[in-house]
């Protein structure tokens, strides 16, 4: 893509029959990726027996936002509200944590860091999955069940994040921060006022990666609370799927409520396509 | 992906680390405050959690109250012995969930290895205009969340919904896909009048249990799983791809390769750090599958979509015998360490019985 070395290449070739195949393919194909959305947004606009009837078609016959009512008469706006208080604050501590513990791995020389660095890598090497009852038992212990603070600490550090961080700060230079230690600047205020300004990419990176993992996650929710007070968009749209309205019907409810909940991190692809995309292309050094 | 890491040139690392012995003091304060809440937080609740666990899976708490209190016994390996060696309900759910789990992972590994790849090289075609858009069709899945992911094919595979009616207007019979618990191996072979023998077997099912197949079910699962994985792997891929020398491969159009011979003996080898890391994610991912089936069958029809991870889950929450269900998250942690060293040594084998040519730092500058 953009760092073809030789654009002119490009030109040389002319458009053959092989190309022509490649695009319809490559089209098929994507219809064939895009098709589930295209038919949940559609549908979640349709009448129960609409959807029933004709669940292929695009367009509803009777175009209903019924759907969407319903949900947002009932509990979608707490779901909705306990999913932004968690992406926030989760998004917030990942950014500040994994970025100084980056920080420290890569630039400050302490004892015992590379114990630390060792730790993180085993860390995660943990399969999240088998952790689902180890963090409610300690969870519970603390007091914290059923709470936004079990809901939210667990979450506000990732071992991921910390290492995207400090591949950051070793891939750029330490000489500014130098300039402004001979300035007398201490390391906090470095932090603060050089470093983090300065690593608005990796920050941006890191902002997508955890607002992402923290608006869908569901595991987590799942294990620390009970109350229905405290249902995330995941874990109140899983209910949905599953409980007592799940009886073959309901459909264009339990569509609406995957497309609202899609809409905000599809917002964030559009609009940070090219970075996401390079970042996962680089998750893999060989 | 979460365990990605950003690619950059690290020059820094060459560098000399500035290490004077004033600097030194303040920066090991630093450095442990600045590294304080992410280990804080990690220690209390991965590290603790584990140990926790551990004391759990050998106990016989059964939810109430703390699990350490004093009418909460040492029972020794009477958990694992329960799933492992113990005919019984538990043994065979066990069983039942490795079964569904490792079809599971036989079919969505390779598949989406395959899809993820051949996406890539249809994407990276060079004459292609308006790849960033087939790019974001075929990434997109991958980054919506599992919840939505799963309502949404429950509809497209409801018995009324969008795939039947589709199978129905091409001349076909509607499935029942979460109706129809027969594993679809035992389906065929039904049609050849071959049916369920009954006989010895293994952890609680017979051997034909073993080999019957996946429940369509199932099946809708691994489905699933290669539309939300495969656009993630197609990056890497991507990567990779854009990072083997072109005049490599021109080198072998003028030595009169045809196109799938170039790919067959210059790129496919030259990919196999690649391969070897997405089959390697691939595993690791769908030993774990939970929210799918947690949002989308609960396990069923007739356990068929059981994996361990929900297992482990609905034995804790819902059954209360917390100490099976931890044992069954150390058992699942341990088939994922095995699976991942064994890939690791046989992929390795292939690979220096074959010698792969393998790029060269700096190689693609040097030549260009």
């Amino acid at each position: 893509m953009a760092d073809d070395p030789r654009p002119a290449a490009r030109r040389r070739r002319p458009l053959r029959g092989g190309t022509i195949g490649t695009y319809a393919l490559l089209t098929a194909l994507a219809l064939v990726y895009v098709f589930p959305f295209v038919v949940s947004l559609a549908n979640s606009f349709k009448t129960d027996e609409d959807a029933a009837n004709h669940p292929v078609s695009l367009v509803p016959q009777t175009f209903t936002t019924a759907a969407y009512q319903q949900l947002f008469q009932t509990d979608l706006p707490l779901w909705l509200g306990n999913t932004v208080v968690v992406t926030v604050l989760v998004t917030g501590g990942r950014v500040l944590f994994d970025s100084m513990a980056g920080y420290a791995l890569s630039r400050l020389a302490f004892r015992g860091r590379n114990a630390v660095y060792a730790g993180l890598v085993a860390v995660m090497a943990v399969p999240g999955v088998v952790l689902l009852i180890p963090k409610f038992l300690v969870i519970k212990e603390f007091g914290m069940y059923d709470t936004y603070a079990g809901m939210i600490i667990p979450m506000l550090a990732d071992a991921a994040g910390v290492f995207i961080m400090r591949n950051f700060f070793e891939s750029v230079s330490p000489s500014i921060e130098e300039a402004a230690k001979i300035d007398g600047a201490g390391v906090f205020r470095r932090f603060w006022s050089v470093v983090l300004p300065m690593s608005r990419s990796a920050i941006i990176t890191l902002f997508i990666l955890s607002f992402q993992a923290s608006w869908n996650e569901l595991p987590q929710m799942i294990i620390s609370t009970q109350s229905p007070s405290l249902f995330t968009l995941t874990k109140g749209t899983a209910q949905l799927a599953s409980g007592a309205l799940s009886a073959g019907s309901q459909f264009p409810v339990k569509l609406a409520a995957a497309t609202l909940m899609t809409i905000p991190v599809a917002v964030l692809f559009f609009v940070f396509q090219r970075r996401i995309m390079n970042t996962t292309a680089g998750a893999t050094k060989e | 992906m979460t365990t990605s890491v950003l690619k950059r040139p690290s020059a820094a690392e060459a560098r000399p680390r500035r290490r004077g012995p004033g600097v030194r003091g303040r920066d090991g304060i630093a450095g442990w405050l600045f590294t304080a809440p992410v280990l804080i937080i990690l220690g209390l609740f991965l590290v603790l959690p584990i140990l926790m666990a551990a004391w759990v899976s050998v106990s016989s708490w059964n939810g109430l109250g703390s699990p350490f209190q004093d009418t909460v016994k040492f029972v020794g390996g009477d958990n694992y012995a329960a799933l492992l060696a113990k005919p019984g309900l538990a043994q065979t759910d066990f069983g039942t969930s490795l079964r569904n789990n490792g079809w599971y992972v036989l079919l969505v590994v390779p598949i989406q290895t395959a899809v993820s790849l051949f996406l890539a090289i249809l994407v990276n075609q060079r004459v292609l205009a308006a790849r960033s858009a087939f790019r974001t069709a075929f990434y997109f899945p991958s980054v919506t969340s599992s919840v939505a992911i799963t309502v949404i094919f429950l509809f497209l595979f409801s018995a009324s919904g969008t795939v039947n009616a589709i199978v129905q207007w091409l001349g076909g019979s509607g499935v029942g896909w979460f109706a129809d618990t027969r594993g679809v191996v035992q389906q065929a072979l039904g049609a050849f009048g071959v049916h369920a023998p009954s006989g010895s077997g293994f952890l609680g099912l017979t051997w034909f249990d073993w080999i019957s197949g996946p429940s369509p079910a199932m099946l809708v699962f691994v489905v699933m799983a290669i539309f939300t994985t495969s656009g993630t792997f197609m990056l890497i891929y991507l990567a990779a791809l854009q990072q083997i020398a072109r005049d490599i491969e021109e080198a072998t159009i003028m030595d009169g390769a045809n196109a799938w011979q170039r790919f067959r003996y210059v790129t496919l080898p030259m990919l196999r750090p690649t391969t070897f890391t997405v089959m390697t994610l691939g595993l690791i991912g769908t030993w774990q599958i939970f929210d799918q089936i947690y949002v989308g069958s609960k396990g069923g029809p007739a356990k068929t979509t059981l994996t361990p991870a929900f297992l482990s889950y609905s034995q804790s929450f819902i059954n209360n015998a917390w100490g099976r269900g931890a044992a069954i998250a150390f058992i699942l942690f341990a088939i994922i360490v095995v699976f991942t060293l064994v890939q690791r040594v046989l992929l390795a084998e292939r690979g220096s019985a074959r010698k792969a040519p393998r790029r060269r730092p700096g190689g693609r500058r040097a030549h260009g």
